[in-house]
Formats: structure tokens, C-alpha cells, sequence
């Protein structure tokens, strides 16, 4: 009889687990099916398969190599037959007249060498680009357009000659002919002109020959040229960094100032009428509820673009969200030193000073500090949208749509920014709190005990 | 030995060096509150030197620009109902931007993170080189590479997709990284004992130890995301951002339809905080689990 409804029982038993096994195998398989499912939908929805139309070739390749490389512009004015050479055609980049580079000899024929056997040379009337392996090809821009000469046979693809317009596209560089205007680029790998321009007498040195003239009591003069690199404006990107960090700063520790007394009446310990509570509470929602996006967008209104702006929009979100964590920790504080410090007779003021501040202080002081580093990727994002700090020169540097050099620099600007402010902070929360090596194991031994959870 | 020669300190002794004690750290105390007080001055002030408008001019008229959208909403309110269904797809399209690309960049996170974990690392020698990767990914601000591909994919949902997902993947992948460095290394060598590959023993030793940890952080990643998505569409990423930016630019006569999106965003925000904190507490704390 026992044997029997053990068998029973073991039969049940086995069912029971097998049941529980079909689960845990449907949710273990089923999910990631899911995850797939929604991606397959997403990717129709956003038109992946469609995208490779529009990716614009073009603008991926400008984009990279402008990015590590620039070029020089000489320009043949073909109306009076004058030549200049400017770096990236900009005026700022511009060598004085009757001055060039070691590849360009100017003079009656200028003679422009683009190396591995390329020559353009910019004659009086005539404009010749020798091509190795192909052969020459003249023109004689004028009124009735470029009159452009090929060599015979076929035109290769690198070619494109019109009645008004000739290109070519080599490795060596590019020649463009039009009515008016001859211009050949020349491609180098490097920032150009990153410490100095072509106006200061330091372009060109090396590091060796500009450390002696700065021991010799140039450096002053040697970092102003720097500091005033009109290309890179290096000026500009301190002041710009430095407004960022001081919009993360601002705000987020501007929001622990206000966030703090007023958790004080989000609490149940601490204020005894639910109304006020329900009030300050619904106001810590709503401040976090209206995204750092509409808040931007209210307070640009009212203040223009600025550091100032942005520093308020992070200060009125992160109120909201202190004001969340701020007023859990209180409801969590312990009362017996409270009413110690009570026994001695203390104010309110003072209970509240050294009964509750110092136990709620390791809290506070890391999740300041956790927020001012994501803060000050904010606080790049939102100086995009208002316009101020490294945000704002990065978009304006990507509307220009040429200086992909400035952006990459930019960019990695930015990554070394949020990358210190992530160690800085680190490095100060762990010499502000001694506590933390004991609170972060206390986490990870909870974290292991809610380990198998989800079958 | 010396001990024995010196009394023992006097109360008047002891008393004197306790208010010393407490007087030092008094003023160190106080210097260091000044110097924070003067930091925090002075940074207004710059901030407020360096800003088109000042602060002082600006404060009063904070409450114009809401005061305005109000005031054209409420006189049109009839309309709001039929400017929230409009822009109900747009708002579909944040939410899914938020939520592929927390799927993607969770998925590319779990990967790092258990490429970068000791124990578990099929290559050690390469865990500094792809927690290097997730630093920088975590490092660069979504709007960054969004931005950049916005000029090479053209304007769209997709850019906003990918420069969140590459962002989720840093920020969740140091998370990840951190959990799974609490999984229990047995399944993994019963698993290894029976000659399982590396993907097998990932995903059947280590995933179910640490999937209701990995899935809470991926539901509060993706709370951050929604905000993340909707601040891209602003700068032309797709979404209820740009339907915002538009309407904003038509300026007055349209705010009607700018309060309309605001409130969408507004309650689209809160409901999902709600919901994730909801289940977030279900899967941590296990009341249903």
C-alpha cells in the first residue's frame, strides 16, 4: 500500500517537475524569441533594408578622411591670373602673397607639385595636369568655357570634362577647371596648423627648437600664438569645456541644496501632515516627470542660450530626482541617535544637524557624485539644444559639414571630459566615504541572494 | 616605560583637548564650507556673465513661456484631443527607438560584460582591451553619434537607434560586468565537464543566475532611454522630439499643439517610471517571482 501511493506520489512529483522544467524552458527559449520578434518588427518599422539607399557614400568618405587628413587649396583666379594658397581654402589658413609651400613654386608658370610623378602647372593662358600613365590634359579656360584637351581614347570615370567644367580626381589630388577659377587640392594626413598658424613665427618648428626659444623668454609669446590659434581657437574649447563642467557642476549641486530641505517634508518621520507630504511628493513627480528636454526648452525661453540655462535645467530635474532618493534615505534614518542627541537638550535645528545629517551624508555625498558625472554628459547634450559650452561647438563645427577635423577633436575632447569627471568622481567618493568598500559588498552579496529569481 | 613617569591626564586636561579637537574641525569644517559656498558664487556668477540673458531679468519672466502654451491650449482645448491622436505615432516611434535600442545595447552589453569578467572571459587577456571599449561607449554622450550619423544616414529614427544602443551598451555592460561577477562558477564547470562551448555555458550557466538583475537595470536603462530618445528627436532624430522642435518653431498659434506634446511626453514619462519601478520591485525583492 505505502509503495504504491509513494509511486504515486512519485509519478505526481515527476509531473510537477517536468511542469516546472516546460516553464523555465519556455521562458528561457521564449524570451530571447520575443526579443527577436520585436527587433524583426522594429527593424520593418524603421526601414532598415532601405537605409543603404539613402547612406550617403559620399558624405562617409569626406567625413573620414577629412577627419585625419586636410587639404591645401591653390587657387588660380583665371580673370587676372592670380595664385593663392590657403589650407583648407580659408582665409584664416592663408599663406601671404608671394609665399608657399616647398611643393608649390609660383612665378610666371606656377608649378605645382602633387608627387609620384603628378605636375599641374598653371600657365599664363594654359593650365596643364601631366598624369602619369595617361598623359597631359590642357585647358584654356576663357569665355567660351575651359576648352579642355584630353588624350585620345576613351575618358576614364576619374574624369569629368563638360563644356563649363573639368575635374579630375587622382591620388595624388584634385583639379578643378572653371570659367573663372582653377583650383588644385593637395591631400596631408595631420590636423594642419593645430598649434600654430601660419601668421605666428612659430609655425613650422619642431618641439626641440621651440623649447629653446621658450627658455630663451618666448614662451609667453609662444602660448599666446597657441592660445590664440585663430583655426582652432583653442581658447574658445577651454572656455567652452569649462562651461560645460560648470553647468554639471551648478546644477547638480545646486539641486542637492534645494532637493535637500525639501525631502525633509516629503518624509513621514519628519512632517507629520500628510498634505504637505502628498504636495512636496507630487512636486518631486512632476519635476522629474517634465523631462530635462521641455525644461531646456521653458527655461531657454526665459534665459537664452547659455551656461546659465543649462545649469538651471539640470538643477530643476535633479531636484526632482534628490528629492526621490533624499527623502527615502530620511525615511530610513535611524531615530535612536535622534533622540540621543535629543537627551542633550539640543534645538530641533541641531537635533536635525547632528542626529540625522551625519547619517544620511554617505548617501547624499554619492549620489551627488554619481550624478555629477552623468551631469556633465547632460550637460554636453543639453548645450547642444540651448547652445552653450562643448555642445554648442560641436553642433555648430557638424553644420558646417567640412570641418570634421574640429569635430573629431571635439569629440575626443568630450570622451576624455566624461572619462576624468568618471575617475574624478570615483576618486573622491572613495576618499569621502570610508564606508563604501563595505556598502558595495553588502549590495553584491544581495544582488547574489536575488540571483534565481526568474525561473 | 616613559608612561610611568607622566600622571595620567588631567579631567582640565583632557577637557582642554576635546574643545581644541572640536574647535580644529570646526574651522576646518567652516573653511571648507566657504570655499564651497565662494566656488558655487562664483560659478553663478560666470555661468550668468557668459549667458545671453542674466538671471536676475530672466527669473521673472520664467513662467511666460508655459504661461503662454496654457493659455493657447486651454483656448483651444477642443482641439487637444485630435493633436494627441496626430501625434500618438510619433510618440510610438520614441518608444520604440527607446526600447530597440535598450534591447540592442543590453544584448551588446551582456556580451562585453561577460567578455570582461575574470572567470568567465574566454580570452583574459583581452578584459582590459574591452573594458576600455565599454568606458569609451559609455563615455560618449548619445548625441554625439547621433549627430554625426544623422549627416551620413540622413535624418531619422535609425541614428537616434544607434548612438543609444552604442551608449546602453558602456553603461549596462559596467553593470552587468559588476553582477555577473557574483555568479556562482559551478554550473559553469558542471557545463564545461560535459562539453559545452563558451555561448552554452554563458547561456545556460551563467544567464539564469543573473537575468532578473540584468533585465531590472535594463528596465531602468530604458526609462532613461525614452528621455535620451526624445531629446535626439529635437536635434532631428525622428520621434515626438522633432514634432516638438517642429511646432515650437512655428512659434505662437501652434502651442496648442507644443502643450499637447508636452503633456504626451509627460505622461508617457510617468507612466513608464511607474510601471518599471513596479516590476523592477517584483523581480528584486521576488513577491511574485
Amino acid at each position: 500500500m505505502t509503495t504504491i501511493s509513494t509511486e504515486l506520489g512519485l509519478a505526481d512529483r515527476k509531473q510537477a517537475t517536468s511542469q516546472l522544467f516546460q516553464k523555465k524552458k519556455l521562458i528561457n527559449f521564449g524570451l530571447p524569441v520575443i526579443v527577436l520578434l520585436y527587433l524583426t518588427y522594429v527593424f520593418v518599422a524603421f526601414d532598415i533594408s532601405g537605409l543603404w539607399d539613402k547612406v550617403s557614400v559620399k558624405n562617409a568618405r569626406t567625413l573620414v578622411s577629412d577627419s585625419y587628413s586636410y587639404k591645401t587649396h591653390v587657387t588660380r583666379d583665371n580673370r587676372d591670373a592670380s595664385v593663392s594658397v590657403a589650407i583648407e581654402g580659408e582665409r584664416k589658413g592663408r599663406y601671404p602673397d608671394g609665399e608657399a609651400p616647398a611643393w608649390v613654386s609660383l612665378g610666371e608658370t606656377t608649378s605645382i607639385n602633387l608627387e609620384n610623378g603628378h605636375h599641374v602647372r598653371f600657365g599664363p593662358q594654359v593650365i596643364e595636369y601631366d598624369i602619369p600613365g595617361y598623359g597631359l590634359v590642357t585647358a584654356k579656360p576663357g569665355r567660351t568655357g575651359v576648352n579642355a584637351t584630353l588624350p585620345d581614347g576613351p575618358v576614364p570615370n576619374w574624369i569629368n570634362a563638360s563644356k563649363n567644367r573639368l575635374a579630375i580626381t587622382t591620388d595624388a589630388g584634385r583639379l578643378t577647371v572653371t570659367r573663372n577659377r582653377t583650383e588644385v587640392f593637395r591631400y596631408f594626413t595631420g590636423w594642419e596648423l593645430f598649434f600654430f598658424t601660419l601668421d605666428s613665427p612659430y609655425h613650422g618648428m619642431g618641439p626641440a627648437k621651440l623649447l629653446s626659444h621658450a627658455v630663451q623668454g618666448e614662451a609667453g609669446a609662444i602660448f599666446n600664438d597657441f592660445w590664440t590659434n585663430k583655426m582652432w581657437r583653442h581658447q574658445d574649447v577651454a572656455w567652452a569645456i569649462l562651461e560645460t563642467l560648470l553647468m554639471a557642476f551648478l546644477g547638480t549641486l545646486g539641486a542637492g541644496i534645494v532637493a535637500l530641505p525639501l525631502a525633509f517634508l516629503a518624509t513621514r518621520n519628519f512632517m507629520r501632515m500628510s498634505s504637505v507630504r502628498f504636495v512636496v511628493r507630487r512636486f518631486f513627480d512632476f519635476l522629474r516627470g517634465v523631462d530635462s528636454l521641455i525644461w531646456t526648452v521653458v527655461l531657454s525661453r526665459a534665459f537664452g542660450p547659455g551656461p546659465l540655462t543649462g545649469a538651471l535645467a539640470i538643477l530643476v530635474t535633479d531636484t526632482g530626482t534628490f528629492g526621490k532618493i533624499f527623502s527615502e534615505a530620511l525615511e530610513n534614518v535611524d531615530e535612536k541617535q535622534i533622540e540621543g542627541v535629543q537627551s542633550t537638550g539640543a534645538s530641533p535645528l541641531l537635533q536635525y544637524r547632528f542626529g540625522v545629517i551625519p547619517q544620511i551624508t554617505p548617501v547624499l555625498l554619492s549620489q551627488l557624485l554619481y550624478f555629477l558625472e552623468s551631469n556633465t554628459r547632460s550637460a554636453t547634450i543639453i548645450g547642444a539644444i540651448t547652445g552653450g559650452g562643448i555642445g554648442l561647438l560641436l553642433t555648430q563645427a557638424i553644420i558646417t559639414q567640412k570641418d570634421w577635423e574640429e569635430v573629431a577633436y571635439y569629440i575626443v575632447l568630450i570622451i576624455l571630459m566624461v572619462m576624468f569627471m568618471d575617475w574624478f568622481s570615483g576618486w573622491l567618493r572613495r576618499k569621502l566615504i570610508k564606508g563604501e568598500e563595505k556598502k558595495t559588498k553588502i549590495r553584491k552579496s544581495n544582488a547574489a541572494k536575488n540571483a534565481f529569481l526568474l525561473p | 616605560m616613559s608612561d610611568l613617569n607622566t600622571s595620567p591626564p588631567s579631567l582640565t586636561e583632557i577637557r582642554g583637548d576635546y574643545i581644541a579637537l572640536t574647535q580644529r574641525k570646526r574651522v576646518y569644517g567652516g573653511i571648507l564650507l566657504a570655499i564651497f559656498a565662494a566656488l558655487m558664487a562664483a560659478g553663478f556668477r560666470t555661468a550668468d556673465a557668459r549667458n545671453a540673458g542674466s538671471f536676475r531679468d530672466g527669473f521673472t519672466n520664467v513662467f511666460d513661456y508655459p504661461a503662454e502654451v496654457l493659455g493657447e491650449a486651454l483656448e483651444k482645448s477642443a482641439q487637444l484631443p485630435g493633436h494627441l491622436v496626430h501625434f500618438f505615432p510619433s510618440l510610438v516611434e520614441t518608444l520604440n527607438i527607446a526600447a530597440a535600442s535598450t534591447m540592442i545595447g543590453a544584448i551588446a552589453g551582456i556580451i562585453l560584460s561577460l567578455l570582461s569578467t575574470r572567470g568567465l572571459a574566454p580570452w583574459p587577456a583581452l578584459i582590459p582591451v574591452f573594458r576600455r571599449i565599454m568606458d569609451i561607449s559609455r563615455a560618449i554622450p548619445e548625441i554625439v553619434i547621433a549627430l554625426v550619423l544623422i549627416f551620413l544616414l540622413g535624418g531619422g529614427p535609425v541614428p537616434a537607434m544607434i548612438a543609444i544602443a552604442i551608449h546602453t551598451a558602456g553603461a549596462l555592460g559596467k553593470l552587468f560586468s559588476e553582477v555577473n561577477e557574483n555568479a556562482s562558477l559551478k554550473p559553469v564547470d558542471g557545463l564545461e565537464s560535459v562539453g559545452a562551448s563558451w555561448a552554452q555555458r554563458m547561456y545556460l550557466g551563467v544567464i539564469p543566475q543573473v537575468g532578473p538583475n540584468y533585465v531590472s537595470y535594463a528596465l531602468l536603462r530604458f526609462e532613461i532611454n525614452i528621455r535620451a530618445s526624445a531629446i535626439l528627436g529635437f536635434v532631428g532624430a525622428g520621434g515626438i522630439g522633432y514634432e516638438l522642435r517642429n511646432s515650437m518653431s512655428w512659434g505662437q498659434g501652434r502651442y496648442d499643439e507644443a502643450a499637447a506634446i508636452f503633456l504626451l511626453l509627460f505622461i508617457t514619462i510617468v507612466v513608464v517610471d511607474q510601471l518599471s519601478g513596479q516590476l523592477r520591485d517584483r523581480m528584486t525583492h521576488g513577491a511574485k517571482a
